[in-house]
């Protein structure tokens, strides 16, 4: 049984026992919640149609309770019907699906956390990409969503997912590090490359600060998760291509955890550091505080 | 923590704490009072009053005390379906002591003029706390099926209610005890880790110096 606490823990699991991660992964969910494989599958599917009736749930002449954001979506799927984008068709619908589910949540719509509401776009946004540009049956994606719960939970367990506690890259930073191993599952990669895909997403964005201005989940919650689908779509890619991490995956994780534990108080999800305390951010500043 | 604490839960955003949280708030301040009340003031205090607006904080209290879930896409329209459902509710900003940034005090009445304050704080992650009932101390989750017991401070009360349980082969998790003052009114908060059913609850009703017995379960609210 896993516990979801070392990836190198998992991966030699992995060796000994054949199964494949995100098996691995669901079985000892099930034994530690003493749930049947059955209902766990039917509660993954069920996480899965949320993430796409959410979002088909988006309109674009939507604006948030603030004002701050909505309609960006929109924006980006229209130059990218357009036909002349510098990113291509499939990045740009990965950042077109990024900024639809980050403002789904903004102007609350029901959606699903991964791993935070602030954090809900990436996982959709590459997974539902990839499906539309590659092709994958169901069954695949659902697979591909427990390895990103896995890698999830270990992250969980040895850093954060929380930006009050660590900051944006235990938000955004964690999802791309879901996300990255996920699109590795989708195309057949190993587990060390699953590894490395999480290893790297992590790397590329450790110490990013949690600075929403007003302190609402909006500016630049909504773009950062445009960046954290890039960062694993980069990162699932170097996996890909043979490119692993120089540093651990574990000892990445834990370099999370070191760099949010010393991240200032107002840069963890306080609204009072970064770009919440710009002049424009400050307009927006609770008057409370 | 499990597989699914890390993907979801299925939520109406914007925030698992200031959103999700504020639902869940509603809905135990609802299942605690056993009905829907007639009329309902909620105090918000710390980031809860001043984020709150932002983040859907209102709606999603009013929400919860209609019975609605922290998924269902009605939430945002909590007002409009609390004018149909005849509940009347207003806010104020209040701050309270020695509480979590994300707290409300919630006072209900019903329709009878029965009436019931409620504390409690969003700790994060769509998990919440009890933290006050009816002026009283308290520190449970609603993860648990919960029994609150108002009883007279006075010897005795404490076995009698846990012995009641034992007989039905119900096991406490957690005891809390607090009081207002010496022999005046106090407040037990028992967590179970088995539900306890109603002929259970009419059982310690009926026990000398209980005042009041409420009973949270987990298999659905009012």
């Amino acid at each position: 049984m896993i516990e979801f606490s070392s990836i190198e823990q998992m991966l030699e699991d992995n060796r000994v026992s054949g199964l494949p991660i995100w098996e691995n992964m669901m079985r000892s969910d099930c034994e530690q919640q003493g749930i049947d494989e059955e209902t766990s599958l039917a509660k993954m599917n069920r996480l899965l149609d949320a993430m796409i009736s959410a979002d088909a749930s988006y309109r674009a002449e939507e604006r948030s309770a603030s004002g701050l954001v909505g309609g960006d979506g929109g924006k980006m799927m229209e130059y990218m019907n357009g036909g002349k984008t510098l990113c291509g068709d499939f990045i740009s619908d990965v950042m077109a699906g990024a900024l639809r589910m980050g403002e789904c949540n903004a102007c609350m719509k029901r959606i699903v956390a991964a791993p935070t509401a602030g954090a809900c776009g990436v996982l959709p946004a590459v997974l539902l990409a990839y499906q539309r540009h590659f092709g994958a049956e169901k069954e695949e994606l659902i697979r591909a969503l427990y390895v990103a719960a896995g890698f999830g939970m270990i992250i969980a367990n040895r850093a954060s997912i929380s930006g009050a506690e660590g900051g944006c890259q235990a938000e955004i930073g964690s999802a791309a590090a879901m996300a990255a191993p996920a699109l590795v599952q989708l195309m057949g990669g190993t587990p060390e490359q699953m590894a490395h895909a999480c290893a790297m997403a992590v790397k590329n964005l450790l110490g990013l600060v949690c600075d929403p201005v007003g302190g609402l989940v909006e500016v630049p919650c909504v773009k950062r998760n445009v960046i954290g689908s890039m960062d694993a779509v980069s990162a699932a890619q170097m996996a890909m291509a043979g490119i692993s991490s120089r540093v651990p995956p574990d000892q990445v994780i834990d370099a999370m955890r070191e760099v949010g534990e010393s991240l200032p108080h107002t840069l963890r999800e306080t609204g009072k550091g970064g770009l919440a305390a710009t002049p424009f951010g400050k307009k927006y500043q609770p008057k409370e505080d | 923590m499990n597989l699914f604490d890390i993907l979801g839960p299925i939520m109406v955003g914007p925030s698992s704490s200031h959103t999700a949280g504020a639902v869940r708030i509603g809905s135990m301040a609802r299942a605690l009072f056993g009905q829907q009340p007639k009329t309902a003031r909620l105090y918000l205090h710390g980031s809860f009053a001043s984020t709150g607006a932002g983040h859907g904080t209102y709606q999603a209290l009013i929400a919860g005390l209609l019975g609605l879930a922290p998924d269902d896409p009605d939430v945002p329209n909590s007002y409009a379906l609390a004018e149909q459902a005849g509940m009347s509710f207003s806010f104020e900003t209040r701050t309270l002591r020695d509480v979590h940034p994300n707290s409300v005090l919630i006072t209900m009445e019903a329709e009878d003029g029965r009436r019931m304050e409620m504390g409690a704080s969003s700790l994060g992650g769509g998990r919440i706390e009890v933290f006050s009932v009816d002026g009283l101390r308290t520190a449970f989750s609603g993860e648990l099926p919960t029994l609150l017991v108002q009883n007279n401070d006075q010897p005795g009360c404490v076995s009698r209610v846990t012995a009641v349980l034992a007989e039905h082969n119900i096991n406490v998790a957690t005891l809390q005890l607090s009081r207002g003052g010496r022999g005046g009114d106090a407040v037990m908060v028992i967590e179970c880790d088995q539900e306890v059913y109603l002929s259970t609850v009419d059982e310690i009703r009926a026990l000398p110096g209980i005042i009041q017995v409420t009973r949270y379960s987990l298999e659905g609210a009012v």
